[in-house]
């Protein structure tokens, strides 16, 4: 029996879990590979982020061909920050002859924000219109409307945020990014249960399967700093007082025990999971295990 | 002034479908102004005219608030302004005027050497294809730092950009200014925008 995919997984209601692989600043890439073949068969599908945080490394499309390459699913994650339009068709049409169909459409952190803050920022289409390019190309046209040689298929998927306020203006890109063709959306990091309770009946109508982001807090400092810094994302002081009350070598079996809690409490609301595990791949196994009901 | 083009008639009659206010500005015609094309527009649209005020330089934000306190009654009349100038004069307006709907009657081209002549917090892009219509008289490339189209990136943090946090977001503040003049549904509206850098590049 072939293996379902993720477009035909959600499509049956299964409750999907999604992990990701940062790939590395130079070419040591097995061992990302060998921690995804870790925990393949608990994790649906693989995000690869495309130079996360604008920060120059080895690149998502040849790390996606090489997840392709050992049977894992790869969601390709394609920002409109490093390539102009003509680029982002081009790469879209080779990974679908590279055996990727999962894309999400990202419009990217601004290149001042990374290690190469003096690099010319591209950001010609952006998350919305790189959808609508994608669905395009799927019904064998480029953006100007020739004609292609082959048309390529994708399950186009996206981002929402639901901490971000003001909330309706996050709803209405959403609504937008769906009407341009995504699929799927992953959000960001969700630590507060019943806002994300509020935000997915607000998008219910939609009807469009979400994925519930989970960022394991490694301490205290941390979450202080996602408060702080990280759009769209608030740690409820609960968990900041568990993180640090934690021991060193505890910090750990905490942070899963409040992923695990997380996980558990948005089974009922949302059609999957997408965990950001920041370096801590190696604890997504545990998550997963305790968050099971 | 610029250089200056009349949008297409398309976008100014979608305009024209409620009564309006115009502003004409002639500050840097000698560079190139659409004069003749733009009082012909408007005599054909003479019962959707509340009334028109003719100045020099709308950028600089005390003329424009003179020939507003002098026009109170009309402006206060129409259902909304469009202004027959560069972006900058646009956003002026718009900033003055904050619960009118205000629109863009041109686009304005990119002029080398022509850094507009008074110090101001809005910025025209020269883009030649004027956005400021979608977007509530903020511009979204030169308020953006991703210079976006279709909406916010997810990185502003209470309300401030990610790139300058000490710079409110671009989008936040096109999202506010819409649901203040009641066009809180163009953002849904509009489909998806994608810029045509062939404008800025030949000029056309």
């Amino acid at each position: 029996m072939e293996k379902k995919n993720l477009s035909q997984k959600l499509k049956e209601g299964k409750f999907v879990i999604t992990s990701e692989i940062g790939p590395p600043k130079g070419t040591n890439i097995e061992p990302h590979l060998k921690e995804a073949e870790h925990i393949k068969d608990e994790v649906d599908a693989f995000n690869v982020t495309d130079l996360q945080s604008s920060v120059m490394r080895l690149g998502s499309l040849a790390t996606c061909r090489l997840l392709v390459e050992r049977e894992l699913e790869p969601v390709f994650q394609i920002t409109c920050r490093d390539r102009n339009r003509l680029a982002l068709q081009s790469d879209l049409l080779s990974a679908y002859v590279l055996g990727v169909k999962n894309v999400l459409c990202l419009t990217g952190d601004h290149t001042t924000l990374g290690d190469h803050p003096d690099a010319k920022p591209v950001f010609d289409l952006d998350s919305v219109s790189l959808l609508k390019v994608a669905t395009e190309l799927m019904n064998g046209k480029d953006m100007k409307g020739n004609e292609l040689d082959g048309k390529p298929e994708f399950f186009l998927g996206a981002v929402v945020s639901p901490g971000y306020e003001p909330l309706e203006l996050q709803i209405i890109k959403m609504e937008k990014k769906i009407e341009a063709g995504a699929r799927f959306f992953q959000t960001q990091a969700v630590y507060d249960l019943l806002s994300f309770e509020k935000f997915m009946k607000a998008v219910e109508k939609y009807n469009v399967p979400i994925l519930g982001g989970i960022v394991l807090l490694k301490s205290a400092g941390m979450a202080k700093y996602m408060n702080e810094k990280v759009a769209g994302v608030t740690v409820p002081e609960k968990y900041i007082k568990m993180m640090a009350a934690a021991k060193k070598e505890e910090r750990a079996k905490v942070s899963v025990q409040i992923a695990a809690e997380l996980i558990k409490g948005m089974k009922g609301l949302c059609q999957g999971i997408h965990i950001m595990p920041l370096g801590w791949e190696k604890y997504v196994p545990d998550v997963l295990e305790a968050s099971r009901i | 002034m610029l250089i200056t083009k009349l949008k297409s008639s398309n976008e100014l009659d979608e305009f024209f479908s409620k009564k309006l206010f115009v502003f004409k500005c002639f500050g840097c015609s000698e560079v190139y102004f659409p004069e003749e094309e733009i009082n012909n527009f408007a005599s054909g649209k003479q019962e959707k005219i509340s009334g028109i005020a003719q100045i020099d330089y709308l950028c600089n934000e005390d003329f424009a608030k003179r020939y507003i306190e002098k026009n109170v009654d009309r402006i206060h009349n129409c259902e909304g302004i469009i202004v027959f100038s560069c972006g900058v004069g646009v956003q002026v307006v718009a900033r003055l005027l904050e619960n009118k709907a205000v629109y863009p009657g041109c686009n304005t081209f990119y002029l080398n050497g022509f850094q507009g002549l008074t110090v101001l917090e809005c910025d025209c892009g020269q883009c030649g294809q004027c956005y400021l219509n979608h977007t509530g008289g903020i511009c979204p490339i030169t308020s953006c730092a991703k210079g976006l189209l279709n909406g916010p990136c997810g990185g502003a943090k209470n309300k401030k950009c990610e790139v300058h946090p000490e710079v409110d977001c671009g989008w936040i503040s096109i999202y506010e200014r819409l649901k203040k003049i009641n066009e809180g549904s163009t953002l849904k509206k509009k489909g998806v925008l994608i810029r045509n850098f062939e404008k800025i590049i030949k000029g056309i």
